[in-house]
């Protein structure tokens, strides 16, 4: 069987650079597979995340010959002849080689408002599916950060990332808004400490989401007329809210009417 | 002497899965200072593959289904090997427990009345698995992460437990470990300490399990003198991938024979017509023109045998590839694509048309797939009280899958998830009286701690030792080929002689490179656990002399009734040092109530 080469970007915060492992290829694997076994067998300390190896978990995430993709979803016979370059997510810092801190993320997570609900009713809470696709639409994301790694706004600018909560929590704040049962009004949050209006809808985000969430068209966009209408417009707001369905009182909600 | 940072805690769960994600929630709901510590980053546990769905007799779907029919279902699927008292406390709340997900944000799949839906799997008798698409278990970790994080419960990823302290009294008084980012050590005292540390399935070659399997959890009780009972309770689902090379033992859906796809061997054989065993003959087709129509028509054909019982299944599997009969990777063939349009395999089996297209090149609508068994789920665990999750050593609690006796010799699927909720709320609340109940805080007993540092960083300083790699990949190949899914008494003991020598081996392995992100020293500090938990493994399969639900010996091919009544119980002898070896014997099983007796006798 022929040989593949990886350049796989070695080092730790201090600085790096890539180094060269040659193997011979194996039929069916992925990125992943191959670094496994270059650690197995040629550089037992180098550093990578993985869980599943399914695309299930989203801890694999890395810049593959510049892309962001999932190392266990990425099969080498489907990547172009030459050598594959493997390097560690840009927007985050390094621990070591492939790993990096995504704690940003975590300490974002915590600033989101809670889902609440109203008191759940004798019956149960009742709620149609067409009513829950949406959010289940964003609660497919697996947190692997890419659409962070690759969001502009906090690539580029490091000075942006304490008041701006990228599009994984942009998401997620619309998965809260849409939901049928939550009682929360996060509007204001979104546009003044969540930094929505920085987003400039270039797409990034949707182009690498390996569980393909329309993260633009469906969560981001939705959500910026949402917060424009409430602080400019509050009754044309309100009648696009009543038009689209998009969330329902609670007491319509626990009472399952689907209208 | 090496520094390490200390923190004290009323509750430590140790694993961020289903199960201590749940248990955490529950002690810190209490108003306890409560610690959450993972190994990998949160969220990303193994509960996040769950598929299928979480059981629970809600009745949305079949009113006539309750906590009764589920109790005798889960009873029936471990061969009656189960705590009954667990299964009975499992069945009676799981429902509160999926409708408690709800009211945290979980949005599961509805019925047109807009109720939580449920669907059909095997072994249970109605429609029962509350789910969503086929992500059920990405919906449950974190719906719970994120009420973790809404309770502000102090989170410790990345961060890996070697070993559990002990006070003077034998309790269980903290742990300690090491950040893996940094290699820098950390010790925890904590008035009770929850092990939800999952599954032991990466001591096999073929595995459905993610790499976090090793057992820690299982391991940390034996050495800290607990007992553990049906190690030898393993579940090997019958179709995993076998080939390439990326995906294999990763899980092929039970659904892909309900929708028609037939198990053939390298002669195109469909073989699953010759190992029909007696007890399943009356209800199976003899023919492959009448398992064809069982599909159309249930009511005058009988069922295929390619939808025998999961042991039964993979058992075949396995005697075809011995006879010479496998495909070149060593499985058998499913056939879907000979007898299905490719329009309506892309509409019922989606995620796996896109697993099979991606991770394989194999087009499932054009040629069969290739399939073995795969290590899937550990049945046997530490042995806990039913109501309160407490092991045998005071101040340590065990949910999930590290919980041994809830699914007896065989665990029913979806039936996993119910238990990590179940049980991980019952854990915390174990935890959380225990930990009130204690008078003062434990102390910190350095030397013990020292003792566990200094034995982790052994393989780092050593040089011209083995890899930890090739002694992992060894004590997969022993597993596998003498503790899979076919055992024999000679078999096992050769797998004993040769965890021995592991053992041996294993104490002197070195390790490239530093401390910070070491995968390399990772595996080394997973190596004890393994090795002890394989261990376990091999002996309760040698002592279990009869073939019970997971557990098959070709020697004592049926089941044996008066096995059928004790618990194989593991237990090392710690005060007599830590080379003490771990001993076996049978002991009864709880007793089951003539109230529930009954549910037995009811003719069905
Ligand atoms: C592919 C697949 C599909 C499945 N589908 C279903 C299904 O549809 N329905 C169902 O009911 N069941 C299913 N199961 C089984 C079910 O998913 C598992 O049994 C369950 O998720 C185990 O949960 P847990 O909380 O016990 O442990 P896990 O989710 O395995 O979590 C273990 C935790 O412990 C931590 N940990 C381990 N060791 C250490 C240590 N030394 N130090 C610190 N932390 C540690 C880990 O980091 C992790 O956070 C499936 C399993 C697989 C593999
Ligand atoms: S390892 Fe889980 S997504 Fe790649």
């Amino acid at each position: 069987m022929s040989d593949v080469t990886m350049r796989i970007w070695r080092g730790d915060p201090a600085g790096g650079d890539f180094e060269e492992y040659a193997l011979e290829a194996q039929e069916g694997e992925v990125v992943l597979d191959v670094v496994h076994r270059i650690q197995a067998t040629q550089a037992p300390d180098l550093a990578c995340r993985w869980n599943c190896k399914a695309g299930k978990c989203g801890s694999c995430s890395a810049e593959i010959n510049g892309t962001p993709r999932l190392m266990c979803m990425t099969r080498m016979d489907q990547l172009p002849e030459g050598p594959v370059t493997v390097a560690p997510m840009r927007t985050f810092p390094v621990v070591r080689d492939l790993v990096t801190d995504v704690s940003f993320n975590y300490e974002v997570a915590k600033r989101i408002p809670a889902f609440e609900p109203p008191a759940r009713p004798a019956e149960g809470y009742r709620m149609q599916q067409i009513d829950v696709e949406r959010g289940q639409e964003f609660r497919k994301c697996i947190e692997c950060f890419m659409c962070q790694n690759v969001c502009h706004v906090i690539r580029d600018h490091e000075e942006n990332k304490p008041h701006y909560a990228g599009p994984r929590f942009f998401i997620r704040l619309a998965e809260l808004e849409t939901h049928p049962l939550d009682t929360n009004d996060r509007r204001e949050l979104v546009r003044q400490r969540m930094g929505l209006g920085l987003c400039n809808i270039t797409k990034c985000c949707t182009e690498v989401c390996p569980e393909h969430i329309k993260i633009t068209d469906n969560g981001i966009i939705p959500m910026k007329e949402r917060v424009v209408d409430a602080s400019y417009d509050p009754v044309g707001w309100l009648g696009r809210k009543i038009m689209r369905r998009p969330k329902r009182s609670p007491e319509e909600a626990a009472a399952g009417s689907s209208s | 002497m090496v520094d390490y940072e200390t923190h004290d805690y009323d509750v430590i769960v140790i694993g961020a899965g289903g199960a201590g994600l749940r248990a955490a929630v529950e002690a810190k709901e209490r108003g306890l200072r409560t610690a959450l510590v993972c190994k990998s980053l949160l969220g990303k546990a193994h509960t996040v593959m769950a598929e299928g769905g979480v059981a629970a007799a809600m009745g949305n779907v079949w009113p006539e289904d309750n906590w009764q029919v589920h109790f005798r279902d889960t009873m029936r699927g471990g061969k009656m090997l189960n705590n009954w008292r667990m299964a009975q406390l499992h069945a009676q709340e799981a429902p509160d427990r999926v409708y408690e997900l709800e009211a945290w944000g979980a949005l599961f799949d509805r019925t047109t009345d807009g109720r939580i839906t449920q669907r059909d799997f095997g072994g249970h008798r109605y429609a029962r698995l509350a789910h969503v698409g086929d992500r059920t278990g990405l919906e449950l970790i974190r719906t719970l992460q994120q009420r973790a994080v809404h309770l502000g419960i102090d989170v410790f990823m990345e961060c890996k437990v070697l070993r559990l302290l002990t006070d003077d009294d034998g309790r269980v008084s903290g742990a300690v470990g090491y950040w893996r980012p940094t290699g820098e050590f950390i010790a925890f005292t904590a008035k009770a300490t929850v092990l939800a540390t999952g599954s032991i399935g990466k001591s096999w070659a073929y595995t459905s399990n993610s790499w976090e399997s090793t057992g820690d959890g299982h391991a940390m009780a034996v050495w800290a003198g607990a007992d553990v009972i049906d190690m030898e309770c393993v579940q090997f689902h019958p179709t995993g991938m076998v080939w390439p090379l990326s995906v294999r033992g990763l899980l092929v859906t039970e659904g892909v024979r309900g929708d028609g796809g037939v198990l053939r061997n390298s002669e195109g054989t469909r073989f699953m017509f010759d190992y029909v065993a007696p007890m399943f003959r009356a209800e199976t087709a003899e023919t492959e023109e009448e398992a064809d129509a069982w599909y159309e028509d249930h009511i005058n054909n009988r069922r295929t045998p390619d939808l025998l019982p999961r042991d039964e299944v993979a058992r075949a599997i396995n005697s075809e590839v011995k006879a010479g009969r496998g495909t070149p990777h060593g499985g058998v063939f499913l056939d879907i694509a000979s007898r299905r349009t490719p329009e309506y395999i892309r509409r019922r089996l989606p995620s796996m048309y896109h697993q099979f297209m991606e991770l394989a090149g194999v087009d499932i609508t054009a040629e069969p797939m290739e399939v073995g068994p795969t290590c899937h789920y550990m049945m046997g665990g530490i042995r806990v009280d039913a109501d309160t999750e407490a092991a045998t050593v005071p101040g340590l609690f065990a949910a999930g899958e590290v919980a041994g006796g809830m699914h007896g010799s065989n665990r029913l699927g979806g039936n996993s998830l119910s238990d990590l909720l179940v049980f991980g709320r019952r854990a915390g609340i174990g935890a959380a009286d225990f930990a009130e109940g204690r008078t003062g805080s434990p102390q910190l007993d350095d030397g013990q701690a020292s003792a566990v540092i200094a034995a982790a960083l052994e393989p780092l300083g050593r040089d011209g030792g083995e890899n930890p790699y090739q002694l992992h990949h060894d004590l997969q190949q022993t597993m596998q080929s003498l503790v899979g899914i076919i055992r024999t008494g000679p078999e096992l003991e050769q797998a004993l002689e040769k965890l021995g020598e592991l053992r041996q081996r294993a104490d002197k392995i070195s390790v490239d490179g530093g401390r910070a992100y070491n995968p390399g020293w990772n595996m080394a500090t997973d190596l004890p656990s393994m090795l002890t938990v394989s261990t376990a493994v091999t002996q309760g399969a040698l002592h279990r002399r009869e073939s019970r639900g997971g557990h098959t010996r070709e020697d004592f091919p049926t089941a044996d009734p008066e096995l059928g009544k004790v618990n194989f119980v593991q237990r090392q002898r710690v005060e007599r040092g830590p080379d003490a070896p771990i001993e076996i014997g049978p002991e009864p099983l709880p007793q089951m109530p003539p109230e529930l007796t009954v549910l037995f006798e009811e003719a069905h």
